[in-house]
């Protein structure tokens, strides 16, 4: 299985063989773009008049981005060894730093900024529990899912916030605006975060860093790598990333709920599993997140579209999560 | 010949347990040390200690090359030429060969970004003239997860080769190894020595450690229950010597006698 999107010098010709090779060395990516174009081709039978319009892409487009935008950075975290639980409640905590400030000072950007901060340090606080303190990241990140939760109803007192006077100001419009009346700027920047996070996983040595600590931890500190920095920091990108995802949602719908983010964990957590990440660490590609995501998002269409009730999309995201590791486990165990 | 690595009373303590105490102890120039002793004798948190993995208790010193170094980490002690060949071979078992052979130490320009061609093809070359791999099944790109025993330790050692080391540690090299596998790594020992550079060679094995030490340093319960020069002893002594330090922790066969 391979481990990483990592370029090679080019052969002048292509042979079987290394069309081969090629093959497996991105069995993952191969696989995961398999299984979207299975599952368009149902919807399509199923559903010929939903699916062959191309009004159900650009809604996929629209709405895949605000979990695809933490599932992206969350495979970081998966990949190191460890799980966040806690970015929905941040999504809401990065916006209740928006409300704080924006009330106090009626300035949209230095709302925004605050409430990227906010996540930042919410990502931090989740590196702290887990690498100084020694606390199980999955016991961590759900305390802090249920604290920050709770000091987002604390401070806006359970009360939503208003955010139509901002309406097509030019940082409302760069993010949720839309390309030629048709394309979602939403969508833009989740290809623009995917390819930066992308480059930072496969090109740089904190992407070298996070493979190794989640592969072999102790090898990894042998060898001198700062394995708690590294997992701190994939915290903060989740932290971060998680609150410009609640600031795009709330943007998009110009309104702000303390409940923000409920309803994102599951969705978000299958597309980071079905695109291929071990839950044992080690591996996983951002491409594979990427596709996942659209695919757990067409399910979500397809439900709707096949007629059926929305009670169906927690049993088969839970039914995609559980197939998905147990097909990593076994693949794991055959391996070994 | 100068010292290029001394402890000087180095003590370290988890809790109430000393793993080690008041160790001294230094590695010569061009210089192999064997280094013995039993489960708990403290090898393993020696080799900790001479790579920075581990921080002495105060009142412990290192120094290399006869320079004090205050806060030796791992880069610092890698950056210096210390590479340790780990007796679990500190290998990343899902990633490439190549990232195992750069692991932590990846060539990259200054912001950090990878030089993922430069690390493949120089893993290439290593393959052939360092770590002897002639199956075509193995690339740079192959994950180390399948490779034998053998296998494995060539790629530690070349990992420790690659980066030129002034001093090599190897930690219980010949565990799981097979006898041509065991003797390959005896003799990349050997090629330390006539490369001019030092190493501590630690093993379970006496029979492994003889042939190739200069020096021989014991260490009993956390201490150096003594150290000699190879040829002051021989094998048959040396296995005497070796039962009476787990007797009475003193390698000293005098003491024994004046009992």
């Amino acid at each position: 299985m391979s481990t990483a999107d990592e370029g090679r010098p080019r052969s002048q010709t292509v042979t079987i063989g290394s069309v081969l090779k090629w093959a497996r060395r991105y069995s993952v990516q191969l696989a995961i773009v398999a299984v979207a174009l299975v599952v368009w081709l149902l919807f399509l039978i199923g559903s010929p008049r939903t699916f062959l319009a191309k009004d159900i892409y650009i809604s996929f487009m629209t709405t895949t981005p605000y979990f695809a935008l933490m599932a992206i950075p969350v495979t970081l975290v998966v990949i190191t060894g460890e799980i966040d639980l806690s970015f929905p409640s941040v999504m809401a905590f990065g916006m209740a730093g928006f409300d704080i400030v924006y009330l106090a000072t009626g300035s949209m950007w230095l709302g925004f900024i605050t409430c990227l901060i906010f996540g930042l340090a919410a990502g931090y606080l989740n590196g702290v529990l887990v690498v100084k303190i020694g606390m199980p990241s999955l016991v961590a990140t759900i305390g802090t899912q249920f604290l920050w939760r709770g000091v987002v109803l604390i401070i806006t007192n359970g009360q939503g916030l208003d955010m139509t006077k901002i309406e097509n100001t030019g940082l409302v419009n760069v993010l949720v605006g839309k390309i030629g009346g048709v394309i979602p700027m939403q969508f833009v920047w989740t290809i623009v975060v995917a390819a930066i996070i992308w480059f930072f996983l496969n090109r740089h040595r904190f992407g070298a860093n996070i493979y190794l600590t989640g592969d072999n931890i102790e090898s990894a500190r042998l060898m001198g790598v700062a394995v708690g920095r590294t997992k701190t920091l994939t915290f903060m990108v989740t932290g971060l990333l998680a609150a410009f995802s609640g600031f795009v949602v709330s943007a998009a719908v110009l309104f702000f709920w303390p409940t923000l983010g409920e309803g994102y964990l599951l969705n978000t957590l299958a597309s980071v599993f079905l695109g291929g990440t071990s839950v044992f660490g080690g591996t996983g590609t951002i491409f594979g997140t990427f596709v996942a995501s659209f695919i757990i998002g067409a399910i979500n269409a397809g439900i709707v579209a096949a007629g059926l009730t929305g009670f169906w999309t927690s049993a088969i995201y839970g039914f995609i999560i559980v197939v998905s590791v147990s097909i990593q486990t076994l693949l794991g165990k055959r391996l070994t | 010949m100068g010292n290029l690595l001394e402890l000087r009373d180095v003590s370290k303590t988890f809790g109430e347990v000393a793993a080690t105490h008041n160790v001294n102890f230094e590695v010569h120039q061009n210089e192999i040390v064997g280094l013995l002793g039993d489960n708990g004798a403290g090898k393993s948190t020696l080799v900790k200690l001479i790579t920075g993995y581990h921080h002495p208790d105060p009142g412990g010193e290192i120094y290399w090359r006869g320079e004090r170094i205050d806060r030796l980490t791992v880069p610092k002690a890698r950056e210096l030429g210390i590479e340790v060949v780990y007796q679990e071979r500190a290998l990343a078992d899902k990633q490439s060969l190549w990232r195992n052979i750069f692991l932590g130490r990846e060539l990259a320009n200054r912001w950090g970004k990878l030089k993922i061609a430069e690390m493949r093809s120089e893993t290439l070359k290593l393959m052939h003239s360092a770590m002897g791999f002639t199956s075509s099944a193995i690339t740079p790109d192959s994950t180390v997860r399948n490779f034998s025993g053998g296998e494995r330790q060539g790629v530690a050692i070349t990992r420790a080769l690659y980066f030129k080391a002034e001093l090599v540690i190897l930690d219980e090299p010949t565990m799981g190894l097979s006898l041509s596998e065991t003797k390959k790594c005896l003799d990349f020992v050997d090629s330390i020595k006539r490369a001019g550079k030092s190493a501590i060679f630690i093993d379970h094995n006496i029979f492994h450690v003889y042939p190739v030490a200069d020096r021989i340093v014991v260490l009993d319960r956390g201490t150096v229950a003594g150290q000699f020069m190879k040829n002051e002893l021989t094998l048959e002594e040396l296995i005497e010597r070796l039962h009476h330090v787990a007797e009475t922790g003193d390698l000293d066969m005098k003491k024994r006698s004046e009992k």
